[in-house]
């Protein structure tokens, strides 16, 4: 029988889980350098360890609204096609073993946002966890370099 | 793909460029047995290879240049450009077969036959070409047939050989050192060397099987490998003897071969970032360490620093490559194109030692070949038309690179045609590229410079080589990307001189930080020209013509772009009195940057942006500060093309009021007639200067040879249409402003008079088209400001000659006119009065005439808003040598109208100018 390992996030009030083969580590973004012109959903760029990182602000992905700005954060680091990026999220959970057929489809009444970027739903004892594909929250990210490759070819 | 095919596809990559430069030199040369050996060996090693490999059709095609080059070895065949041709034809099939292979991991389908036929036809002395001398039959020669017999491909059945070099059984496919060595004695290579070369590769192979062997490689590949080595030995041979006396030749070789080894760009990539990093942490270690009074960490940061910088250095330095290596193409081209134009070029290259960043090699490579093709295209004539013209037959082509202050500078030279600018400037008008006013009055370096602007080839005919339309603006896009520069020098008939200006590297770049609203960012100092510091209280002060802001800087109006606006920050202009602007230059725009605050200058490492900010113009990589910080930086092509469209599209109803408090507060506001002639755009001029506005019927229009004239009041008037003669009206009225100077008048016709309006005339963008002053914004729409004097003297030629008779000798005048619209209008009125003028926009710039009693008759000065100039004028009164030349104030301000002056005119007052100014020269007359 096979498992996934999940990190399991929040943002806005919702419980997300990412597998935690996506996901590089987790850290605590420290003075994010906002990038004016920049589509909404980036946050900005950071410094994390001597590498920029383009920081992704999941609310605005999620088409949340804008956080507390008192709130802390937390970031998770993503390396996606020799790019970095820090997915900020409101805070960070403890890590779950789910088992790989108890993951139900995304409900079709589901936003259509929401609907791309998750890959199915775990019913928790007390809540539902829904779990991220990381590559379809980052796609909005990636897109630009199909179309310029389309574009050149 | 597997390692030992993209291994044999990098190495054969490198030896084939070197095959063809040698090939090229060796043409020239064709009695340097050197070359020759070199490039037969290197063939030889690609065949050998490729048999290993199973390839056969790139070694079948190999094996037919080697034994066609075999022939050029031992003269039976004779050297000739079309023999030697065919040899590089064979190399570009190899290098296409190369492709394909690095494509797709195999060869294409497909046969090689009829190329191998001309190839082996030519290596029996039957060269298709007529030019080729047919050889007598050759003789029978082992020394051909040894190299390309034993080296057997793969499929030669042969049983295992022993070799006695080295000491074990030769693989199938490898060539016994002793045959090889053989093949060399027998061309007359130099034993010795080859002797000394051979033991060398044997220790290289030996090592490199050691190697292989230790890494638990497949026992096969060995030979493979072992053939690379030598090829790459014999690249390196050769690249090294390049460098060294002809005579030192072999031993230079070897020395370099031996001192290098093959590092992959990658981890050269990975050495980079990791010093950059390491410099990011020390700068930050320093920080901090600096803040503290006493620190034990004092010292021992010192020395990591030193550390730091000196491993930055050496990082750097494996990062840098000479120029030549962007070069090695271009001999193959220069002599293909010859061939092809049927042209006589030589290329000579210089300080091809000259190193850069690979980064930036790579990226210059491909506009400087354009750029070489372009010049044996279009500049180097054809010889019968250098002859005719008394030049050598052969054209030369001068490619130089030298160092200058953390440049490169690339010089191409050549000794061709040189820039029609007539047909440049015809070509520009006809592409819509300038129009033929801007283009008449353009001097010539500006014409030549057109051909960098988009949508420009003059080529006559499209030929194979160039002019397909994309050209030189291609060219200087591709430089500017680097932060580069290019500039041009030609004289007709006598050659043109390119140069381009680049940095040594991309990596880290001298930065200028800034800030807006509490963010930072880096601006290239590359294009910084200065910073200008704003206020209210100063003499800069950044000023709105219909939302669009200018500042005044000395003579000009320079466009300025908030960075907030550029990056949508802050929408609203800040009311901050004080803001700092920092003035860019790009090839052919000039602007200003507005920030809130200039921090100071920072040598940056340049990180490439994420995908998803790639798109935004503005920026063009970001960077770690010292503090850890990460801040974006600016890109200055970016944002001049914001600024190219702020200045036109800007419109904000909230902006005119202020502007309109901005005008109440100066005294310079002048009724003006709007009218419209030739194009829909208004034009306008100052009302002053027109005497009556008329419209006459079309019938009372008379043609003389000069024009059209008009019975008007008892005289002929002499009409002038601003749009042309042709666009006087032949029915109906034409209206007329009817100018008149002394008894002289002149009308200027136009299509119709829109408005007299009042208003501040602050020329935004001055002109150098004859008759246009500038344009001026005025009732919110941009308005061509009109040289009425260029028209008066346009319609009358004989008028100017005429006053100018009327008087004895031309009086010479000083004007003192900080403002450039007074100036602009100012100065046609008294030069076609017959003064001769000089103009100084300043005090300071009046004294340091160095003035001399009697260099002027008459001193005019603007004394409204020039303190200066009052106190200038009040100097010369006391002044014993100056105190009897007649000095005239220039105001608007009826209370200045004082009499410390000889006498006090309004600016746009120029019949009061004119008559005062006679006063003065018959006063000064009787005096004398």
């Amino acid at each position: 029988m096979s498992s996934t390992e999940y990190i399991t996030l929040k943002i806005g009030g919702q419980l997300f889980g990412a597998p935690v083969s996506d996901i590089h580590d987790v850290f605590a973004p420290t003075s994010i350098t906002p990038v004016p012109l920049a589509p909404k959903e980036i946050a900005g760029v950071l410094n994390l360890r001597g590498r920029i990182v383009t920081a992704v602000d999941s609310r605005a992905r999620l088409g949340l609204g804008p956080r507390d700005p008192d709130s802390s954060i937390m970031s998770i680091h993503i390396e996606m096609k020799g790019e970095s990026f820090g997915l900020i999220i409101d805070e960070v959970g403890e890590v779950l073993r789910l088992d790989d057929k108890d993951r139900e489809d995304v409900p079709a009444n589901l936003d259509p946002v929401w609907a791309q970027i998750a890959a199915g739903i775990y019913r928790l004892e007390k809540e539902l966890l829904v779990i991220l594909e990381i590559e379809k929250i980052l796609s909005f990210a990636m897109e630009t370099e199909a179309d310029r490759v389309g574009k050149a070819a | 793909m597997d390692d030992l095919l993209s291994e044999f596809i990098t190495e054969t990559a490198e030896a084939l460029e070197v095959i063809d430069a040698e090939l090229v030199r060796f043409e020239a040369e064709p009695n340097d047995q050197n070359i020759l050996n070199n490039v037969f060996r290197l063939v030889h090693t690609i065949k050998g290879t490729c048999g290993f490999l199973g390839l056969p059709r790139l070694e079948a095609v190999a094996h037919a240049g080697e034994t066609l080059l075999g022939r050029f070895r031992d003269g039976t065949v004779e050297v000739t450009p079309p023999a030697v041709t065919l040899v590089l034809e064979s190399i570009d099939q190899i290098k296409y077969l190369m492709n394909m292979l690095e494509e797709h991991g195999a060869e294409p389908e497909g046969d090689d036959a009829a190329l191998i036929q001309r190839l082996e036809a030519a290596a029996e002395g039957e060269l298709e070409q007529p030019s080729a001398k047919p050889e007598p039959a050759p003789e029978p020669v082992q020394a051909v047939e040894a190299p390309k017999g034993k080296p057997a491909p793969a499929n030669l059945p042969e049983g295992a050989r022993w070799d006695e070099d080295l000491g074990r059984e030769l693989r199938p496919g490898e060539v016994s050192l002793a045959d090889l060595e053989a093949a060399f004695a027998a061309a007359e290579f130099d034993a010795e060397t080859a002797a000394e070369e051979h033991a060398e590769e044997k220790a290289i192979a030996e090592a490199e099987a050691a190697a292989v062997a230790e890494a638990t490689m497949p026992e096969a590949p060995e030979n493979a490998i072992q053939s690379m080595a030598q090829m790459a030995e014999a690249a390196a041979a050769l690249s090294g003897r390049e460098k060294d006396e002809p005579g030192a030749r072999a031993e230079g070789g070897h020395t370099i071969s031996n001192q290098s080894i093959r590092v992959s760009v990658d981890v050269l990539e990975h050495l980079m970032n990791m010093v950059s990093e390491l410099v990011l942490t020390r700068n930050q270690l320093m920080q901090m360490v600096r803040s503290m009074d006493e620190s034990e960490f004092k010292t021992p940061l010192q020395r990591l620093s030193n550390v730091t910088g000196e491993l930055q250095d050496a990082v750097m330095a494996t990062r840098m490559q000479p120029i030549g290596n962007a070069w090695k193409k271009l001999p193959r081209i220069v002599r293909d194109a010859s061939n092809d134009l049927n042209k006589k070029i030589k290329l000579v290259m210089e300080g091809d030692q000259t190193e850069l960043d690979r980064q930036v090699l790579e990226l210059i490579r491909d506009p400087l070949t354009h750029m070489v093709r372009n010049s044996c295209d279009h500049a180097i004539e054809l010889p019968s038309d250098r002859m005719a013209v008394g030049k050598p037959e052969e054209g030369t082509i001068v490619l130089r690179a030298y160092h200058e202050g953390g440049h490169i500078i690339i010089e191409l030279r050549d000794d061709g045609a040189g820039l029609r600018t007539s047909r440049i400037r015809q070509k520009a008008i006809e592409n819509g590229v300038v129009t033929a006013e801007e283009a008449a009055a353009m001097p010539d370096e500006q014409i030549q410079r057109l051909i960098f602007a988009p949508g420009f080839s003059t080529a006559e005919k499209v030929t194979n080589l160039s002019g397909r339309g994309v050209g030189m603006d291609v060219v200087r896009t591709n430089i500017e990307l680097i932060g580069g520069a290019i500039d041009l020098a030609s004289k007709e008939g006598e050659g043109t001189v390119f140069t381009i200006k680049i940095p040594l590297t991309l990596a880290i770049v001298s930065a200028l930080i800034v800030g807006v609203q509490g963010q930072r960012f880096a601006v290239p100092q590359l294009s910084v020209v200065e910073l200008v510091r704003t206020g209210n209280t100063n003499d800069n002060k950044i000023e709105n013509i219909n939302g669009t802001r200018v500042l005044r800087l000395r003579d000009r109006l320079l466009p300025v772009l908030p960075l907030t606006t550029a990056l949508k920050i802050d929408e609203d202009w800040g009311e901050k009195e004080n803001h700092f602007v920092i003035v860019m230059q790009m090839a052919n725009q000039k602007f200003g940057l507005v920030v809130d605050e200039v921090f100071d200058t920072e040598e940056i490492v340049v990180k490439p942006l994420s995908n998803v900010l790639r798109n935004v113009s503005e920026y063009s990589g970001s960077t770690i500060l010292g503090d850890g910080s990460v801040i974006m930086i600016l890109d200055p092509m970016g944002l001049a093309r914001l600024a190219a469209f702020d200045t036109s599209n800007a419109n904000n109803t909230s902006q005119v009021e202020t502007e309109a408090k901005v005008k109440d507060s100066r005294n310079d506001r002048q009724s003006l007639l709007v009218f419209s002639a030739g194009s829909k755009e208004p034009k306008a001029c100052p009302l002053s200067l027109v005497t009556r506005l008329e419209e006459i019927d079309a019938d009372r229009f008379e043609m003389t040879n000069r024009g059209p004239v008009v019975q008007y009041r008892g005289q002929l008037m002499p009409v002038v249409h601003l749009a042309g003669q042709m666009s006087i009206n032949e029915e109906g009225r034409q209206p007329v402003l009817v100018i008149s100077q002394g008894n002289q008048v002149v009308g200027l016709g136009v299509d119709r008079v829109l408005d007299i309006t009042e208003d501040v005339l602050n020329i935004k963008i001055s002109d150098e088209t004859p008759g246009v002053l500038g344009t001026a914004v005025i009732g919110d729409k941009a308005t061509e400001i009109i040289d009425v004097g260029h028209f008066l003297s346009q319609a009358d030629h004989d008028w100017a000659a005429a006053l100018e008779k009327s008087r004895k000798e031309p009086q010479s005048v000083l004007l003192l006119e900080s403002n450039p619209f007074f100036r602009n209008l100012l100065y046609p009125v008294l030069n076609s009065s017959g003064y001769r003028v000089t103009i100084v926009s300043s005090a300071n710039e009046a004294s340091a005439l160095d003035l001399e009693p009697g260099m002027f008759d008459i001193i005019l000065a603007d004394i409204d808003n020039d303190e200066e100039a009052r106190r200038f004028m009040q100097q010369l009164e006391k002044d014993a040598d100056w105190r009897d030349v007649p000095r005239i104030a220039l105001t608007n301000n009826d209370e200045a109208m004082v009499e410390e002056y000889s006498g006090c005119v309004r600016k746009s007052d120029r019949h009061g100018l004119l008559a005062i100014l006679d006063q003065a020269v018959s006063l000064k007359g009787k005096a004398a």
